[in-house]
């Protein structure tokens, strides 16, 4: 039957969703969403 | 783009007759800062927040701010400090930020929360001191204040986690019993039969009722706190419109009934918590400038011990008719009583008013103010709570969620409107079963539609919403809302009244050009000014960029400077001696050397730039305009017309 398999998948979501809510990935909605544009310092730099 | 030069380091204009790149010292420390730590991509990545301070330090970035009484150490040895963050323009300053504190050596965690415009540093304390890893984002032009974590918002944030937790609940179960509805519903256009429609209705009762016991808590919890104070809220019809829903729908199922509405219940929790959730991240907002208040009365308070030592104390937990000792340069964190010292004080942001308060033996001093000239001794009358910035913060917020007219009607209106709701879903059930032939659950079902749509959610909701968020916006430009009735009777003003100075003027006093004086009076007097916060002496410091500090400088307060040695003055009219007052008035400085003449230096209050133009704007409103007392009156020639 595929009702369980498709409540299954629908609640491992729920649960990586809730996990993230936990581990304080939704604190900072704003800052996000401009951390992805900083480069990594740590890497040397290469050329121009 | 730009006609006006604007300063390499804080975007700000470049003051006309200054060379170079910069607005002023402070800026080009700063620039040379970022650049000698590799970090200048933060000048062409960063986009300047129009809304935000200025990133120019404070002339006195020096300025002691004591963190070690915020520092927490954990058990395994590692330091933490939370402090707040005023100048944040966009994601480069988070960059820049962090860059700066993890270069320094002992820092294990750095990271800014912008969202709510805070900063959590963890080190080792062995390897460094807080004073030293953040001297150079103070140097940059950031404002920091240690806050202690356990008082501002936990309870805010723990309520917005709980609404979010609930609504991904309720997300994914309306997607879920949406799929199975959608099965039932096109079965009863192509012959499912009955025991399928039961298991499906089953499997749905299976996802749903759970998820509705969990997600209507935040609702049933404010309609059972409402009903409990004899009051119903627009909580209550949710919360028995969607229980009663399900049961209903649990009913049917247990009955192999037709009709089971567990997708509409459900469905209607998501979007009312998307709702709630969002409201509560708003509100959450306005209230972070109210947190940024309250976290100036948080800085450290030197206590006077009764057997001399000194203490430093977060002002919490100082204890009226303690003795406080208040450096010069520190913001005062309590109310209380002058013992000893003389000093100015700025009241600024209590007050508005620019230019410094003298204060004695006697006076009294209130939290949040700054004392700028020397050392004061307080015996302290009221702490944390019961302080005058306390009770304005306390004023502020129930400005913000006062009944303000509207918010007032709306709430009435709502009083009246829940039990005229619930009467009518009433008669809407009797109706329906005594006047037509319907079922019951039918009838359970059209009351159940009246109870929802009726929700007053419009009135309950967006009003209060508005008076927060206008009101924290408000403040935030510096404008406090005391009153919550203020937004509203905004609409009927017919005269402005411009009241002290830094309304119309900059608020900041600058020195007149053209008064008796030769540059290298100008020079000779900046020498002894150095050594002074007086807001006069440090705009004639920004007159005259070039003086270095003179020697054996020694400030009198509430008086002026002296090189008693050389028996050089820079001061008040009476501090030099002149006894005539017909030299005009209006804030001024005066330089007496032996064997010379003394010098006076006029002070102005240049007019914002922007005055003339709000004053038109006013006027096109058809709003007149006055000016209560101007501190310094600029010249009249300079005032647009009332109507121009």
């Amino acid at each position: 039957m595929l009702i369980p398999v498709a409540l299954g998948l629908g609640f491992l979501g729920l649960l990586g969703f809730l996990w993230a809510l936990k581990s304080g990935q939704f604190d900072d909605l704003d800052g996000a969403a401009h951390r992805i544009l900083f480069d990594d310092d740590e890497q040397p730099k290469h050329g121009a | 783009m730009t006609e006006a030069p604007t300063c390499r380091h804080c975007g700000g204009p470049i003051p006309a007759d200054l060379p170079g790149e910069f607005c002023c010292r402070g800026c080009e420390g700063a620039f040379h800062l970022v650049e000698g730590l590799g970090l200048e991509r933060y000048y062409a990545r960063r986009s300047v927040d129009p809304a935000a301070r200025l990133l120019r330090p404070d002339d006195d970035s020096g300025q002691y701010h004591d963190f070690s009484a915020h520092v927490s150490v954990d058990d395994k040895g590692e330091a933490s400090l939370h402090l707040m963050i005023e100048g944040l323009h966009c994601g480069a300053c988070i960059w820049l930020i962090e860059s700066l504190l993890n270069k320094q050596k002992g820092i294990t965690w750095a990271r800014v929360n912008m969202t709510t415009r805070r900063l959590v540093v963890r080190w080792n304390p062995d390897q460094s001191e807080p004073g030293t890893f953040l001297a150079p984002v103070l140097a940059v032009g950031y404002r920091l204040v240690p806050y202690d974590p356990e008082r501002l918002g936990v309870e805010t944030q723990r309520q917005e986690k709980e609404l979010l937790r609930a609504m991904a609940v309720a997300g994914f179960a309306a997607g879920n019993v949406m799929l199975l509805s959608v099965s039932v519903w096109a079965g009863h256009f192509s012959y499912m039969g009955p025991a399928t429609r039961d298991l499906m209705h089953w499997v749905s009762a299976l996802v749903a009722l759970p998820a509705v016991a969990w997600c209507v808590r935040p609702f049933a919890r404010s309609a059972v706190s409402a009903l409990r104070a004899g009051r119903t809220n627009m909580d209550v019809p949710i919360t028995i419109g969607v229980t009663l829903a399900c049961l209903m729908s649990l009913w049917e199922t247990l009955h192999g009934g037709e009709y089971a509405y567990f997708d509409s219940a459900i469905t209607l929790l998501f979007f009312l918590l998307i709702g709630r959730y969002l409201d509560s991240r708003a509100r959450g907002r306005a209230r972070n400038t109210v947190e940024h208040l309250l976290a100036l009365d948080a800085t450290a308070v030197t206590v006077i011990e009764d057997d001399g030592s000194q203490r430093l104390m977060p002002p919490h937990k100082v204890a009226a008719g303690a003795k406080v000792l208040v450096a010069t340069g520190e913001r005062i964190g309590v109310d209380g009583r002058v013992t000893d010292g003389r000093s100015d004080v700025d009241t600024s942001l209590l007050t508005g008013e620019s230019v410094p308060v003298p204060v004695e033996v006697g006076g009294q001093v209130f939290a949040g103010t700054i004392n700028l000239s020397a050392p004061l001794r307080l015996v302290v009358s009221a702490v944390g709570e019961r302080t005058l910035l306390a009770e304005i913060v306390r004023m502020m917020e129930v400005a913000e969620q006062g009944r303000a007219r509207y918010v007032a009607l709306a709430d009435r209106v709502s009083r009246w409107y829940a039990p005229v709701v619930h009467v009518a879903a009433l008669l809407t059930f009797l109706g329906w079963i005594l006047f037509t032939n319907t079922v019951w659950q039918e009838a359970l079902l059209y009351a159940v539609a009246v109870l929802i749509i009726t929700c007053p959610c419009a009135l309950a909701l967006a009003v209060p919403v508005v008076q927060v968020i206008a009101s924290g916006r408000l403040m935030r430009q510096g404008v406090l809302v005391k009153s919550a009735t203020a937004l509203e009777r905004f609409a009927d003003a017919d005269t402005v009244v411009f009241d002290k100075t830094g309304t119309l003027t900059l608020g900041k006093p600058s020195l007149e050009e053209g008064g008796g004086w030769s540059k290298s009076d100008l020079t000779e007097a900046a020498s002894l000014a150095l050594a002074s916060r007086h807001p006069l002496a440090r705009a004639l410091t920004a007159a005259a960029p070039a003086a270095q500090l003179a020697e054996g400088v020694t400030e009198v307060p509430g008086m002026g400077m002296e090189i008693a040695a050389a028996g050089t003055r820079l001061g008040s009219r009476r501090f030099v001696g002149i006894a005539d007052d017909s030299s005009g008035d209006g804030p001024e400085l005066w330089l007496a050397r032996p064997d010379q003449a003394p010098i006076r230096f006029a002070f102005t209050d240049a007019l914002r730039s922007d005055a003339k133009e709000v004053v038109a704007a006013l006027g096109r409103m058809g709003v007149a305009w006055n000016c209560c007392r101007a501190i310094v009156p600029p010249p009249p020639s300079e005032w647009p017309s009332p109507w121009g």
